[in-house]
């Protein structure tokens, strides 16, 4: 299928869904489907660099709250200034996409000469050290967390919350549509080597590390479009929560319980785990939330390591494939050296 | 040394001057210097440790060598990438075959041709692609395999994969790094007559051995390594004559 | 920022009192990581566990929290041996530890963590012991017994854990392993058997940590994550497997948070140890006294 094609059927599907959730009639449906989609382009976001490259990034949580206080600062910088007071959404992820992607790239120069765990380990001190700086940058309200107030209504939508699941669906559709570019682009075969055997793909030809910063890069940048509507959705924007790990383990879990290999893992591990926390967090408490995803990681990668997608495709062909072929030679795919 | 050959020095398709690799206290390779002209066919032996596969390493730049330099086709590979060197027209095949495990063996030998061939605009459609790997898979009797994964073959077939896999860069000099440990006799036929081929098409061919009746059947030129030094040069049967070669090996 | 003599001594000497005690807390991170190669990020999850069990029976039963421990060890030795073989079997087997493995620990610090919460609440939990409370004097110099006698057991439990690792013949066995497997097999040896004993003995180090933790400062459940990085940041500063040098690192990071943390204020010390981090692989990943 064409990329054009691709897009345009998930843009009706989300266009059907944001329709059905109107007609639902309450606004809760926005308020929780808003996480469950943010976690949808986090855990594609990490896959990129994570399932197809195969570098474990911890450090979802602080590109996720870089983007997250670009709107502040852009938010406190109006709100001093003359300027209107309402930022359009897609500016502001523009906005915090570009700082994240900015960092990103800045933390892959730093720490993709060092090899998988260490790597690991660097991206959780930087997220660490990114953290303190923005604790102790009291422009943006530093420890004490940052107040944003949510406009009202949007015109011809209503509720701003709308707006928001809006905006968030359709960075979920943009998301996806590059995971999938990128699958079945040269890009992809790159990554799978760096995944497989960095030396040998160095061998053939393949420029790791100019991969693997765009890795870091778009994987980082669309963390922090991810996170720049945040600070209007929660109101009240506190560092420790935001930088947690939080976002690190759910980013991590949902990829490897839905499966790395494809663009289609994050997604149903994202809608299936974001959704069972949701009603998990209103029927039992918040706190279970986070057991959950644990055990359930833990479950996963023991018992499936491919994840619900391998366990389709295991189930389907009676064959235990670990993973498919990029592309076969009878596949119509079009085009893919550019 | 009498079967040192007193060739040009500075006109080889590779030229290495002075290279010298220690890791820590030991001495890898010493003031390794060597002259392969174009269409040469190399052979390189030595006993186990002896620094063959540290001398590749640092060749490709796997490796980096402290001292002395690497030419090759007059440029100097100093501080060039291992991708970079390939894509010049290096290419080696590894010792320990190593494949990219989560890709059929046709998307193995697509990735050189998508990163080195096509980054040099040779080739323009997926079609065109997809060809020579089949092409390639046949050169080397896996053509039947091309949608099954690297776990699914032999020891054998998976250094047939390698050497395809380096083949597919379309090199200047191609370094076959014991490409035929533990293949039957007619298999190292199979691969001595693929190599010479590839030699008659213009690439230059390093032969990486120890199995002895390979090197003497398909080297014009032998070079033996013991103990991180070059000890001799030249011609097969002169080299094998040596009386400091029949020492390294005999003891 | 006032700046006197007595308050940078003062800053020096806790950091380095509280400097031993991060040595106990990363040596079982030495062994599994520096020796072993198995990134168990969920160590400071087990040390927090330690720590609970410590308190439980310390404010149950009023026994001191180090005596406990030391008794907890072999409950804790089979939780590490019964993780390990999970770990082998899952991922080390199938060569999958690089991603899945690391996602497995990362799963388990959020088990551990999270069921801790669930059953304890988020309070601060402290114990009580004899030493808690009084503080030696010594000239200006301040030296609190809450920390003088985890940092003296914890070099203690270093120095235990040294003589193990060059004079037993099991101890040699762990260093053997991390270099050399088809040695070990060829001598009849089975290495996953040695190691598995080796993880064992990491976990163990965590009920010793625990309790030396809750007699240092009160614990509550996520107090664990400001320590990930720490041990981390400590064991590949101290050379990655090597004791002696995890202690010089582990004095190192206490002293410099210790300095900070005075000088410019608390809300810098957490990047301390992991900017020493990131210099540290940075510029010289193998450590200050590398392998």
């Amino acid at each position: 299928m064409r990329t054009p094609a691709f897009l345009l059927i998930w843009l009706v599907i989300a266009a059907a869904v944001f329709a059905g959730s109107l007609a639902i009639g309450n606004d809760y449906v926005f308020f929780a489907g808003y996480v469950i989609l943010q976690y949808v382009v986090l855990s594609t976001a990490w896959n990129i660099l994570g399932g197809y490259c195969g570098y474990v990034n911890f450090g979802t949580g602080a590109f996720f709250a870089l983007g997250a206080y670009s709107t502040v600062a852009i938010y406190k910088f109006i709100g001093d200034s003359e300027l209107p007071h309402v930022i359009p959404i897609p500016v502001l992820m523009l906005v915090g996409g570009a700082v994240s992607g900015v960092v990103g790239l800045g933390m892959g120069y730093l720490t993709l000469r060092l090899r998988g765990a260490f790597f690991s380990i660097a991206t959780l001190a930087l997220a660490v050290v990114l953290e303190t700086l923005v604790v102790n940058w009291d422009y943006v309200g530093g420890s004490r967390g940052a107040y944003v107030i949510r406009p009202e209504e949007m015109p011809l939508i209503g509720n701003y919350i709308r707006y928001l699941f809006l905006m968030m669906m359709l960075l979920s559709v943009a998301s996806i549509t590059i995971a999938r570019l990128i699958e079945h682009s040269r890009l992809g075969y790159g990554f799978a080597t760096i995944r497989d055997d960095e030396l040998a793909a160095e061998a053939s030809g393949v420029p790791t590390l100019r991969l693997k910063l765009i890795a870091t890069t778009l994987s980082g940048a669309l963390m922090g479009m991810a996170g720049a509507p945040f600070p209007y959705y929660i109101g009240f924007l506190q560092p420790d929560s935001t930088f947690g790990l939080d976002y690190a383990v759910n980013s991590i879990a949902m990829p490897l319980i839905g499966g790395t290999t494809s663009w289609v893992g994050p997604l149903i591990g994202a809608l299936l785990l974001g959704t069972l926390q949701q009603v998990a967090t209103v029927t039992i408490s918040s706190a279970v939330n986070l057991l959950l995803v644990g055990v359930l990681l833990v479950v996963f990668v023991i018992v499936a390591p491919n994840g619900i997608v391998g366990l389709v495709r295991t189930y389907w062909q009676r064959k235990p494939e670990e993973f498919v072929g990029r592309r076969r030679v009878d596949a119509d795919a079009p085009g893919s050296v550019p | 040394m009498n079967s040192i050959a007193n060739g040009s020095p500075n006109t080889g398709l590779l030229q290495i001057d002075n290279l010298g690799k220690r890791f820590g206290g030991f001495v890898a390779l010493e003031n390794i210097s060597l002259s392969v002209p174009a269409g040469e066919r190399l052979g390189l032996i030595g006993p186990n440790g002896s620094g063959k596969s540290t001398l590749v390493n640092c060749i490709c730049g796997t490796l980096r060598n402290e001292q002395g330099a690497v030419r090759f086709d007059g440029r100097k590979l100093d501080g060039l990438e291992a991708h970079q060197r390939t894509r010049l027209g290096l290419s080696r095949s590894f010792q320990l075959p190593r494949p990219f495990a989560s890709l059929s063996l046709a998307d193995n030998i697509r990735i050189p041709l998508l990163y080195t061939v096509a980054a040099r605009g040779t080739i323009h459609s997926a079609r065109e692609v997809d060809e020579r790997c089949h092409h390639l898979l046949g050169e080397v009797g896996l053509e039947a395999k091309a949608q099954r994964l690297p776990r699914d073959l032999t020891q054998v077939e998976m250094r047939k994969l390698e050497l395809a896999r380096a083949m597919a860069s379309l090199p200047k000099l191609l370094i076959a790094d014991e490409a035929m440990a533990g293949l039957t006799h007619s298999e190292i036929e199979e691969i001595l007559t693929l190599l010479s081929r590839l030699n008659d098409q213009g690439v230059t061919i390093i032969l990486i051995e120890h199995i002895m009746r390979a090197v003497m059947s398909f080297s014009r030129r032998l070079v033996v390594l013991v103990s991180g030094k070059k000890i001799a040069d030249g011609a097969p049967d002169a080299v094998m004559r040596d009386p400091e070669v029949e020492r390294a090996y005999l003891g | 920022m006032i700046f006197s003599f007595d308050l940078l001594i003062n800053a020096i000497v806790s950091g380095i009192l509280i400097g031993g005690f991060y040595a106990a807390v990363t040596s079982g991170v030495s062994l599994a990581f520096g020796i072993l190669d198995i990134v168990n990020i969920a160590h400071p999850a087990f040390i927090i566990l330690g720590s609970y069990v410590a308190y439980i029976v310390n404010t149950t039963f009023g026994i001191d929290p180090i005596l406990t421990a030391i008794v907890a060890t072999p409950l804790f030795y089979v939780l590490g041996a019964g993780i390990y073989q999970i770990y082998y079997v899952s991922f080390e087997k199938r060569g999958q530890e690089s991603l899945r493995g690391l996602a497995f620990f990362f799963g388990l610090l959020f088990i551990t963590e999270v069921s801790l919460v669930l059953y304890f609440g988020v309070d601060y939990r402290y114990v009580n012991a004899s030493y808690i409370g009084p503080t030696w004097h010594v000239g200006d110099v301040d030296l609190p017994l809450r920390m003088m006698v985890p940092c003296v057991v914890s070099l203690l439990l270093i120095a235990a854990l040294q003589l193990i690792l060059t004079r037993t013949f099991i101890g040699r066995a762990i260093m053997a392993v991390a270099q050399d497997q088809l040695a070990l097999r060829l001598m009849a040896i089975d290495p996953i058997r040695i190691k598995r004993i080796a993880f064992g003995i990491s976990i163990a180090t965590a009920s010793l940590a625990g309790a030396f933790l809750i007699i240092i400062q009160p614990v509550e459940p996520s107090v664990g994550r400001e320590y990930i990085g720490r041990v981390f940041a400590i064991c590949v500063l101290g050379g990655m497997g090597s004791l002696p040098g995890t202690v010089i690192a582990a004095m190192l990071i206490g002293v410099v948070e210790s300095l900070t943390s005075t000088f410019y204020g608390p809300s810098w010390a957490p990047a301390v140890s992991f900017g020493f981090l990131l210099l540290t692989l940075a510029v010289r990943p193998a450590g200050l006294l590398g392998r």
